[in-house]
């Protein structure tokens, strides 16, 4: 008979006590039942504010699904319990079940504090902890600013609280955040840091007011929130409230059944995560441990990981919390670890600050300068990975050198000790890693993540993992495999030379002359990557033969898959100038077909939501407008993207605008191992912010100056000046052969940055080849290039004209016209969208295929 | 458990209607189905539903191979999250770190296919 093991909670940490003893107990000694309130199955709650960004929930899904099968785990959804009688040793739901238990963990987290202020319950008031605050939270703003721009507020500049508020800011709403104390993140951040951080809040568009107390939550005359009262008497417009200021333990349940609650909450557990009642544990949130709850995960995970070896008859102890933490808000880069504020005696602090740039940092070292005590990293937190596992460590050389901006000093390069913490949130140290590689065999960072689960948490460390991994391999004499897949041994670099040299020009000879095996037909990574390594060593239309079957579906339908299974349609307009009979015809397309418009982040207009069998119809009406449908798709060239330059412009030096356009023309349609997007600025206050694309151009008065490598992304670089007052014709060329030579030898989805750092010589090697043609393929490159320019076609316009090409856009083969049933859009200021999930399914009656539009928001189409 | 489940054969379309390598999609009642035709000839189908993005799209992913367990299967990957389906079983061969949408199981139901003079017919 096996021992009944209950779990009250069903959040993060439960998870992970679930998932550790069930990893561990191959003999099945415990039996568990996870009694959960919230009505779904524990999920990634620091990931919660990427819901926002319109995933799913099931995106915040933890660990394995199958753990929930097991037939050792019981799951109870939707049902709290109310509680708990210690003698009979058994607890209570809400629904009146009773679960008798050998041992209980209490793991009930903590709530969202609320001060007790007036108007806290009005709509439009907020928390931020479960799925449910923010979907309804998102609800809330989406419906606001269908008429208006929404104002927000937030309540608490900690952590969760400029969360928040970054993600009210991407739904659009003007957002404050209000701080009580002196400066932003009090409890991470000393005051220097706060103030550099205020500034990057405020570069975000959020404004952000210190000492300000929140009085009174003031209704709206049309109901909901209007206003905030502060102490001071000052006042703050706001239509929708979040209140983020603290959390407290859930220690309801500790409280009525007497176990021991510590002075500020939280049920008082020994450093075995055990109650005062010996049959009882408590983890994550709830439990006060070593005399304080801690709002983080990673200890928590500990406590689970202790309780999971403790109930199996291991000895573990809670080791003290990590407290370090990082703020997970896309633009603003905030670390703090260790004893930030140097309370240590005799700790010395060492600061770096460029004010201007946003930026803090600063170090916390003992008395001799030697051993890291923690530190404040607020603007660029790159450093944070690789100091945080040194903490209570000696850094070697000048520590100052931490500080500099990159490539600035050159810190001396960090040799982790094997004990030495990489990742946190798992608990894995340096050792575990290097052990993985070593005795375990991985061989690449995927297996070292699934072995050891570091980086699968936050994330913050995958850097440093990484970064071991391939230390690791290449002291091991491994190589760390550059294969494409299992389908190829080469890297794309080396297959493209093959193919090249070779001049095979189909996939099944590709795969016969240079693929691990015969029988192999590839898959979705090495056909689209053999598909554009075709496209420029021997041209051909992308759908011809064989070579439609090797691409992804948007350069197959040439358009943009989007999430419903519809597609985009984005009319190429080269260097974003087009006229206002131009415009008329896009606006018309997209009425006739009830696409959604928007304007693109690349000068150009986006329709949504063509069906596949529509396609054709919208080229057609495109193309006898005179357009092209562009690639806002393929790993080719995107846009050009101009500033209206020297014909209008009062400062302007060149003609950007048609520079621009000529440049789009000349390299549209080329294939390459991502996307390309250029440039032209017509003077050097860089109004096309050229500096942010791969090829940038800013006009001189001497000419051009070209700048490489610029990236936005997610990792955002500024392009490197390649070549001075260059003219037209020099420009051209000099284009002409950097953008082939990375078509060449850069990786598959490898950008222009990336690789240009990969180059031997960096960017002066780049420079060598291009200017000066040290590898003496320039004319080479420049011919394949004129190929190019000679050889495209309008790709839709010929599509058009060929039937055999046109077949592929059936809706079904055996229902040419029938629309797809599954698509159901609904109205969303003044435009449809996709129907979410929910929305879909409350529309249909029946069991999944009888779709039905929520609203008849799409309008017939014209043939 | 009796093996007399009789297969009512729905005629799809022509062999010819079919593109070596690539899907397409029929209607077969209610159900949406994915076609595909392989260069050894066979043609297979799996729901077109995909469990992981809940849009109805596999006839769309690119046509492929792996090696499981020695044997090379013929695949799909779903066009919109690149999970990787056994076309034969319909087994979903890589989650690609993702859960399925709702409830849905991550497997994709398959249908037996036959080609009788140049046709494609569809069991059920
Ligand atoms: C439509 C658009 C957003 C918008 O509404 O403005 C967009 C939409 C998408 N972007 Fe983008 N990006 C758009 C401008 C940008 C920009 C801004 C720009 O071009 O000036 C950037 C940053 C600049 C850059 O690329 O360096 C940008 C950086 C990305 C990235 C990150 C690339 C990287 O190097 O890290 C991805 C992901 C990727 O390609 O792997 C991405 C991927 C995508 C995809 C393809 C994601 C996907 O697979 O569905 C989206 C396609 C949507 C569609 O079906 O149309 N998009 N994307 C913009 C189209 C511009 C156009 O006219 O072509
Ligand atoms: C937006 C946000 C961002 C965050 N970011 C980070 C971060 O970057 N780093 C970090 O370390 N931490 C972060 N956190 C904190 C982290 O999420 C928590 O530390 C962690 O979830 C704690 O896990 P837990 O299992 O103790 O509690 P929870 O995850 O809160 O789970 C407790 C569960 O128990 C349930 N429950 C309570 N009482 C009962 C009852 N009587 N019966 C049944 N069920 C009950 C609750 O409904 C809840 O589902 C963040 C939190 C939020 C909200
Ligand atoms: S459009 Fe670009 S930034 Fe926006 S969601 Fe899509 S990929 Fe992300
Ligand atoms: S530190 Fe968070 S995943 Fe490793």
């Amino acid at each position: 008979m096996n021992q009944h093991l209950v779990v009250v909670g069903g959040g993060m940490v439960a998870q992970r006590l679930v998932e550790a003893l069930r990893d561990r107990d191959t003999a099945g000694t415990w039996r568990i039942t996870v009694l959960a309130e919230e009505p779904r199955r524990p999920y990634d709650r620091v990931a919660l504010t990427s819901y926002f960004s319109g995933r799913d929930a099931d995106d915040l899904a933890l660990g394995d699904p199958e753990l929930w099968s097991d037939p050792l785990v019981t799951l109870v959804r939707d049902d709290a319990v109310t509680h708990i009688d210690r003698d009979a040793k058994t607890v209570t739901t809400a629904h009146g079940r009773t679960e008798a238990y050998d041992h209980l963990v209490l793991a009930t987290g903590s709530s969202a504090w609320v001060p007790p202020i007036e108007g806290k319950d009005l709509p439009g008031v907020f928390v931020y902890r479960t799925v449910d605050d923010v979907a309804e939270l998102r609800g809330y703003v989406e419906k606001l600013s269908e008429d208006r721009v929404v104002k927000g507020a937030v309540l608490g500049g900690g952590l969760l609280g400029l969360e928040a508020a970054g993600a009210l800011q991407a739904l659009g709403a003007r957002t404050t955040v209000l701080q009580v104390g002196t400066h932003l993140m009090s409890t991470q951040v000393d005051l220097g840091g706060g103030e550099a951080l205020r500034r990057l809040i405020n570069n975000l568009g959020v404004g952000v007011r210190l000492n300000a107390m929140t009085t009174r939550i003031r209704p709206h005359r049309r109901g909901g929130v209007g206003r905030l009262d502060l102490a001071d008497g000052g006042r703050v417009d706001a239509d929708v409230v979040v209140i983020a200021a603290g959390v407290r333990p859930r220690d309801e349940l500790g409280r009525a059944s007497g176990l021991e609650i510590g002075e500020r909450g939280g049920i008082v557990v020994d450093d075995t995560c055990l109650t005062s009642d010996l049959d009882i544990s408590a983890v994550g949130e709830v439990a006060c441990i070593q005399g304080a709850t801690i709002g983080l995960v990673a200890p928590g995970y500990a406590m689970a990981e202790i309780t999971a070896d403790r109930l199996l008859g291991g000895t573990s102890e809670f080791p003290g919390a990590d407290t370090a933490t990082k703020l997970k808000l896309s633009g603003v880069d905030v670390a703090s670890f260790g004893d930030a504020f140097g309370e240590t005696p005799g700790s010395l602090e060492i600061v770096w600050a460029d004010p201007v740039g946003g930026v803090y940092k600063k170090l916390v070292m003992s008395d001799d300068a030697r051993t890291l005590l923690g530190g404040v990293l607020v603007g660029d937190a790159s450093a944070y990975a690789s100091l945080r596992p040194m903490l209570g460590r000696e850094l070697p050389g000048d520590p100052a050198a931490f500080l500099l901006p990159e490539g600035g000093g050159g810190a001396p390069e960090l040799e982790l000790p094997d004990d030495a913490a990489v990742c946190s949130c798992n608990n894995v140290s340096a050792g575990t890693i290097r052990g993985a590689v070593t005795e375990h065999g991985c061989t690449d960072l995927g297996a070292v993540k699934a072995c050891t689960k570091a980086g699968t948490s936050c994330g913050s460390c995958l850097p440093l993992v990484k970064k071991l991994v391939t230390t690791e391999l290449a002291a091991q004499g491994i190589e760390v495999s550059t294969a494409l897949c299992e389908h190829f041994a080469l890297s794309r670099a080396q297959l493209y030379d093959a193919v090249r040299v070779s001049g095979v020009s189909s996939f099944t000879q590709v795969i016969e002359r240079f693929g691990t095996r015969a029988e192999g037909r590839g898959c979705d990574i090495c056909r689209p990557t053999v598909a554009s390594i075709l496209a420029t060593t021997s041209p051909a239309h992308v759908l011809e033969g064989e070579r439609a079957t090797l691409q992804d579906t948007n350069d197959h339908v040439m358009a943009n898959l989007q999430k419903d299974g519809s597609y985009s349609v984005v009319p190429r307009i080269a260097g974003g100038e087009v006229t206002p009979e131009g415009l008329i015809a896009i606006g018309e397309v997209a009425k006739d077909f009830g696409l959604y418009t928007k304007i693109t982040g690349g000068q150009r207009i986006d329709m949504f939501g063509a069906r596949i069998d529509q396609l054709p119809l919208i080229w057609q009406r495109l193309v006898d407008a005179g357009f092209e449908s562009g690639h806002a798709y393929g790993k080719s060239l995107r846009t050009v993207k101009s500033c209206v330059g020297s014909t209008w412009c009062r400062f302007g030096v060149q003609d950007s605008v048609a520079l621009a356009v000529m440049l789009e023309l000349r390299y549209r349609g080329l294939r390459s191992p991502h996307k390309i997007k250029l440039g032209v600025s017509g003077c050097a206050r860089e109004c096309a912010e050229a500096r942010g694309k791969d090829v940038g151009v800013i006009a001189t008065d001497k000419g051009w100056n070209v700048y490489v490598g610029g990236n936005g992304g997610f990792t955002p670089r500024h392009a490197q000046l390649l070549a001075e007052d260059l003219d037209t014709e020099t420009l051209i060329r000099t284009i002409d052969r950097f953008l082939l030579y990375y078509v060449r030898t850069a990786d598959r989805l490898q950008r222009t940055a990336p690789w240009i750092e990969d180059v031997e010589g960096g960017l002066d090697g780049v420079r060598a080849v291009v200017m000066e043609d040290s590898l003496g393929i320039a004319a080479d490159l420049d011919e394949q290039m004129a190929q190019h320019v000679v050889e495209y076609e309008d790709e839709w316009r010929a599509t058009l004209e060929d039937p055999e090409k046109l077949r592929r856009f059936a809706s079904f083969v055996n229902a040419p016209d029938t629309p797809d049933p599954s698509l159901a859009y609904v109205p969303e200021r003044g435009q449809s969208r996709p129907a979410t999930a929910d929305e879909r399914d409350d529309a249909r009656p029946t069991p999944h295929h009888e779709p039905v539009l929520v609203a008849g928001a799409r309008l017939e189409v014209r043939s | 458990m009796t093996a007399l489940e009789t297969l009512v054969w729905t005629t799809v379309c022509r062999l010819d209607d079919l593109a070596v390598e690539r899907g397409a999609a029929a209607l077969l009642g209610a159900d949406q189905v994915a076609l595909f035709r392989l260069v050894d000839g066979r043609v297979l189908a799996v729901q077109q539903h995909d469990p992981f993005s809940d849009a109805y799209v596999i006839s769309r992913g690119i046509v492929g191979s792996r090696s499981v367990d020695g044997v090379e299967v013929p695949t799909v990957a779903s066009p919109m999250y690149k999970q990787v389906f056994d076309l034969t079983t319909g087994r979903c061969l890589d989650v690609a770190g993702k859960t399925p949408a709702q409830d849905l199981a991550s497997d994709l139901r398959t249908w037996p296919v036959r080609v009788v003079d140049g046709l494609v017919e569809v069991g059920s």
